[in-house]
């Protein structure tokens, strides 16, 4: 548990970065400090490893005083991870890995090992470990440096816009295996970003921040999205914040029909709607046909598909459900199961149904 | 001194430097020997003194301009001058043999603070930042972090200070200290009716070949220094 209490941080030209921020980020989960520039947040991230010292109050480590031990001590119990990773350009990834257990004194050959199941865990092949940090890409190193703050198994990590500067494919990659390994770890972790949809995305609770340092709302983010506390909090939340709150409302079995399919490969047959769902070998839908495009007979090749649709899979959000829907050319949002193949499909008025029926039982 | 006289045979001609060094080999190899040795350990000093100056300088944003100005303004001076300055200036003999190394490191630390600031400059901030919050204390920060990726910058000023070093130590040989300069004396000196090239041209070639050795093994501790520049994108 790390808890700010009364901390504030004042520079000497009067400038307050944070102000008197009370604050608890509960031993486990993700705590994500999210607000315009300015509002403190990085500001708020460094004080918790004295970075940044602050001016007035106390930072809680549990039930440490962070003040009452040598910085350095503090920081090599706290994972750190920052935006272009910075990693150490000239030290092998391995030994960028191994950083705080050599700090630490640990057996060069047992960190090395450590630092090789680690290089896994983020999903690296081991063949990277005797490469430099030059050779690897921007993502690839971005794991490198959840890596090598995860080296000493610290209780707590606090990472500042980590998936900030790679391409929107990886960001949403390395958040989906930020989140897998989470579940694995469990750490107590504090989360810096601009990016809202990030902070909803990871967040357990998100704490949102005005320009000097206030904090304005801290809420677990269905609750941030259906109850912004107040004007500034529903600008930043965002407009389509209602369609975004869907993504954490879980779909339930969602009604569907049998859709009618070719295979890839096989001839189009005649007659039918004019759309036409395409599946592979094993049934995963691969993409809509539109039949009239098509001479009669046809056989069906990759170039001849449709890819636009988004796939809603049984048991998923009802976020994902109407995408599927708002998303598909035919208008018939596809179903997949949890293995990736077809279970029928459904439309974007049986998927309201549902919501309608969702907001219902919430109200009675 | 003493004299290196020519044999009665040998021509004036400037080509015929090797038959003078054949002539003279055990006095030119010592002369050799001694440019070498000033040649280098001013540098080591100046380099031991440059480190903790340059990260002043680098650490204290203010105390950069003054410092650079400082260490500018001593390059100005003439070497010889500077020779000659020494000795009282640090109350030493005015023969005393340390006056020329200590000039020469001068001359080597007003190059290389500069390179050294400019150097841990050269470090990414978000790298400093990552090891001071993964616990570094400062000097951990400085020599295994900080030190090690300022090495290709330090070295480039190096390979100047040791080379320039090599061709002002020969001005040394001029006033009397041992080492190549002394060929150029000797030539000036037994240029009496006609001008008599051998050791002159003896001395130029021995110093760019010296030159050249120095800079190439700065060049190759540098390389090993830092495999980390040649690993390139697999």
């Amino acid at each position: 548990m790390i808890r700010f209490d009364q901390a504030t941080k004042r520079y000497p030209d009067g400038t307050v970065a944070v102000d008197t921020l009370e604050l608890e980020a509960p031993s486990g989960k993700i705590t994500v400090l999210v607000g315009p520039s300015g509002c403190g947040k990085t500001t708020s991230l460094r004080m918790i490893n004295r970075m940044i010292e602050p001016t007035s109050g106390t930072i809680w480590l549990d039930d440490t005083d962070t003040a009452s031990m040598p910085a350095h001590e503090l920081r090599r119990q706290i994972g750190y991870v920052i935006q272009h990773a910075g990693l150490f350009p000239h030290r092998t990834i391995v030994d960028n890995i191994a950083t705080v257990p050599f700090l630490l004194g640990t057996d060069k050959k047992k960190a090395r090992a450590r630092a090789m199941e680690l290089l896994e865990r983020v999903g690296l092949d081991p063949a990277f470990a005797k490469r430099y940090p030059a050779q690897l890409s921007g993502g690839q190193q971005q794991r490198v440096g959840v890596a090598r703050a995860l080296a000493a198994d610290p209780p707590v990590m606090l990472m500042d816009e980590p998936f900030s500067a790679v391409d929107p494919v990886v960001r949403d990659q390395l958040q989906d295996e930020f989140l897998r390994l989470q579940g694995e770890l469990g750490k107590t972790i504090v989360f810096v970003t601009h990016d809202i949809d990030e902070a909803i995305k990871l967040g357990d609770q998100v704490a949102v921040l005005r320009v000097g340092g206030h904090l304005a709302q801290l809420a677990a983010p269905a609750e941030l999205l259906s109850r912004p506390v107040d004007a500034f909090v529903a600008g930043f939340v965002g407009r389509d914040r209602g369609y975004r709150a869907l993504g954490f409302s879980s779909a339930g079995t969602i009604p569907t029909r049998d859709e009618p399919t070719v295979a890839m490969g096989e001839s189009l047959p005649t007659g039918g709607d004019e759309w036409l769902l395409a599946v592979d070998g094993s049934g995963a839908p691969q993409g809509w046909l539109h039949l009239t495009d098509e001479p009669h007979g046809a056989v069906v090749e990759d170039p001849m598909l449709y890819r636009g649709g988004t796939l809603a899979t049984q048991g998923g959000t009802l976020r994902s459900a109407l995408d599927a829907c708002l998303s598909s050319p035919s208008g018939r949002g596809v179903v997949i199961d949890e293995s990736g193949r077809l279970v029928g499909s459904t439309t974007a008025r049986e998927v309201l149904a549902l919501i309608e029926a969702q907001v219902e039982g919430a109200v009675t | 001194m003493t004299a290196l006289i020519p044999l009665a045979s040998a021509s004036s001609s400037p080509w015929h430097f090797f038959a003078y060094f054949m002539d003279n080999t055990s006095k030119v190899l010592g002369l050799l020997w001694a440019h070498t040795w000033l040649s280098v350990v001013p540098v080591v000093i100046a380099l031991i003194l440059a480190l903790p100056l340059g990260w002043l300088a680098r650490r204290y944003q203010w105390a950069y301009p003054p410092m650079m100005s400082l260490t500018g303004l001593l390059y100005t001076i003439p070497s010889i001058a500077l020779f000659v300055l020494v000795p009282p200036i640090l109350g030493l003999d005015p023969l005393s043999p340390l006056q020329v190394p200590i000039a020469l490191t001068l001359y080597s630390l007003a190059l290389l603070v500069r390179v050294v600031a400019d150097g841990l400059a050269a470090v990414p901030q978000e790298t400093a930042q990552a090891a001071t919050a993964l616990g570094y204390k400062p000097l951990g920060l400085f020599f295994r972090v900080e030190l090690p990726i300022a090495v290709p910058v330090i070295a480039a000023g190096l390979r100047v200070a040791v080379v320039a070093n090599v061709s002002i130590v020969t001005v040394a040989g001029t006033i009397g200290f041992k080492n190549l300069g002394q060929l150029f004396d000797e030539g000036f000196k037994l240029s009496t009716d006609t001008p008599y090239y051998p050791p002159i041209v003896l001395g130029i070639i021995l110093c760019v070949l010296l030159a050249l050795a120095l800079d190439g093994l700065v060049l190759l501790g540098s390389r090993m220094l830092t495999p980390w520049r040649r690993a390139v994108r697999a």
